[in-house]
């Protein structure tokens, strides 16, 4: 089997198509899971007892089962419950959610490290607990925890072929698809791997410079 | 004692098993200068925490200006604080803690102005002007852009006040302030409290163990131990003539350890 660079030449705009969409499953997955992980977190410090318990359930329930199954749930289990969802839409939810039990347990993490007394002095200045939340407590406990929560997203990254099993056109399928077309696997998973090297070997100086912005300070 | 701006009736505090307050009952006049003195555990730093609603009690009532601050009423009869009622009752109160408790990802002057712009909507310009005076008070105006851990304990302390100030409160709660101190920075604190005492007409609660500064600033001292009040009275009295045992044996080892009362 020998190399063949002309027929790299040939597939590599199909790869760079579904690099694009692994890209945008990768960057909305992980907003859904960054905004849905500090929901969760926020629901499970709720002082109401069953809403802390049903969202603490969830949360272990999502994480204790695997992506795969939950995006085979998404997109063809609901359909038959009436809820039909678009390839796309079912991956970036999946990967979102299953993430996102990852990211509360960064954000909760996070929280709890705020000083006692920050929340002491927030209510000595009579503020509400919503603005003790927006103007003192998340500013202070969101910026130690991006180097983390950017770790996660960088392993969600990586975990977008399986978006292929639902038939999402990402990286990994286009080039199942020309291998298989072609009869040739060599050049197609070989691209697929350098072009999630590359990608992962931006993120790591990427995340370095995340992690010395962000150092705490206090 | 109705002209009471303070009035703590038989209140009671425990933390599961352990009693730190004890069928408490004292109050305060309007303006007055009150020290709270005695060893460590004795409950004097739970009355403010109380005061300011970090804490709850047992049972007893506590009022501030005659208004109940742990019930409200509710055709005709005491129910449970809500939050809408703890949070109007807390606009008279002001604390500062011994550990400063700024908001570090601040800087000195947003420190200032946040809780006059978000609790009293306090236009931007006019709360910048009002804690730039504020912080001239303390004299800290030069640092108004500085970000807290930039500073000096003495200036985090002096910020502090000047945030609690910014609220304009009636009652100022000073809890072991100079506590985490280095002693070259206990007096510009203490300084900025002794304008503060013969400036303002604000009541003032002082949890110290600063003896020297209490005798002289003070209007009447208490004397806590286990949760109770042993003594009180003026300070010439308490300091240089004090009745109960238990006073004498906790001045006794104050100046043991070096300090001038």
């Amino acid at each position: 089997m020998e190399w063949d660079w002309e027929f790299v030449r040939e597939i590599m705009p199909m790869l760079l198509d579904g690099l694009r969409i692994t890209l945008l499953a990768t960057l909305l997955g992980s907003i859904l899971a960054a905004v849905a992980g500090l929901g969760f977190a926020l629901l499970r410090r709720s002082k109401s007892r069953p809403v802390a318990r049903i969202t603490g359930f969830v949360v272990e329930f999502i994480r204790g089962t695997p992506l795969l199954v939950q995006l085979y749930f998404l997109f063809y289990v609901l359909p038959e419950l009436g809820l039909l969802l678009s390839p796309l839409t079912a991956g970036v939810v999946g990967l979102g959610l299953h993430y996102a039990t990852y990211a509360s347990e960064v954000f909760r993490a996070g929280i709890d490290n705020t000083p006692r007394g920050q929340w002491e002095a927030a209510k000595a200045c009579n503020l509400t607990p919503y603005q003790t939340w927006r103007h003192v407590i998340l500013p202070q406990a969101i910026p130690p925890m991006i180097p983390a929560l950017a770790n996660y997203f960088v392993a969600m990254f990586k975990e977008t072929p399986l978006l292929s099993a639902i038939t999402v056109i990402e990286l990994m399928s286009e080039a199942r698809g020309v291998a298989n077309s072609n009869y040739r696997y060599l050049e197609p998973m070989t691209m697929v791997g350098v072009l999630f090297l590359c990608i992962s070997l931006i993120a790591v100086p990427a995340l370095h410079l995340l992690e010395r912005r962000f150092r705490p300070t206090r | 004692m109705t002209d009471a701006i303070i009035d703590i009736d038989r209140v009671t505090k425990r933390y599961g098993s352990h009693t730190v307050l004890q069928d408490l009952c004292f109050s305060v006049r309007p303006g007055e200068k009150l020290a709270l003195i005695g060893p460590s555990g004795s409950g004097k730093t739970t009355i403010l925490r109380t005061l300011m609603t970090l804490e709850t009690i047992e049972s007893g009532t506590i009022r501030i200006d005659g208004e109940p601050l742990f019930q409200m009423e509710r055709n005709g009869s005491l129910v449970p604080a809500d939050e809408a009622h703890l949070h109007r009752m807390r606009t008279r109160i002001g604390m500062v803690f011994q550990l400063f408790n700024l908001f570090p990802h601040k800087c000195v002057l947003d420190n200032v102005t946040l809780a006059p712009m978000l609790t009293k909507g306090v236009r931007k310009a006019d709360a910048e002007r009002r804690a730039m005076e504020l912080l001239d008070l303390v004299g800290l105006a030069d640092k108004a852009h500085a970000m807290p851990a930039q500073l000096s304990g003495g200036q985090k302390q002096r910020v502090a006040i000047a945030r609690a100030l910014a609220l304009q409160p009636r009652i100022m709660l000073f809890d072991e302030v100079t506590s985490a101190l280095d002693p070259e920075l206990v007096e510009e604190v203490l300084n900025v409290m002794r304008m503060l005492g013969s400036t303002t007409d604000m009541t003032m609660l002082l949890v110290t163990h600063e003896m020297s500064f209490a005798h002289d600033f003070a209007d009447r001292v208490l004397f806590f131990d286990r949760g109770r009040i042993v003594e009180e009275g003026p300070p010439d009295v308490l300091f240089t003539n004090p009745t109960h045992e238990r006073t004498q044996a906790f001045l006794k080892k104050i100046i043991a350890a070096g300090q001038r009362i």
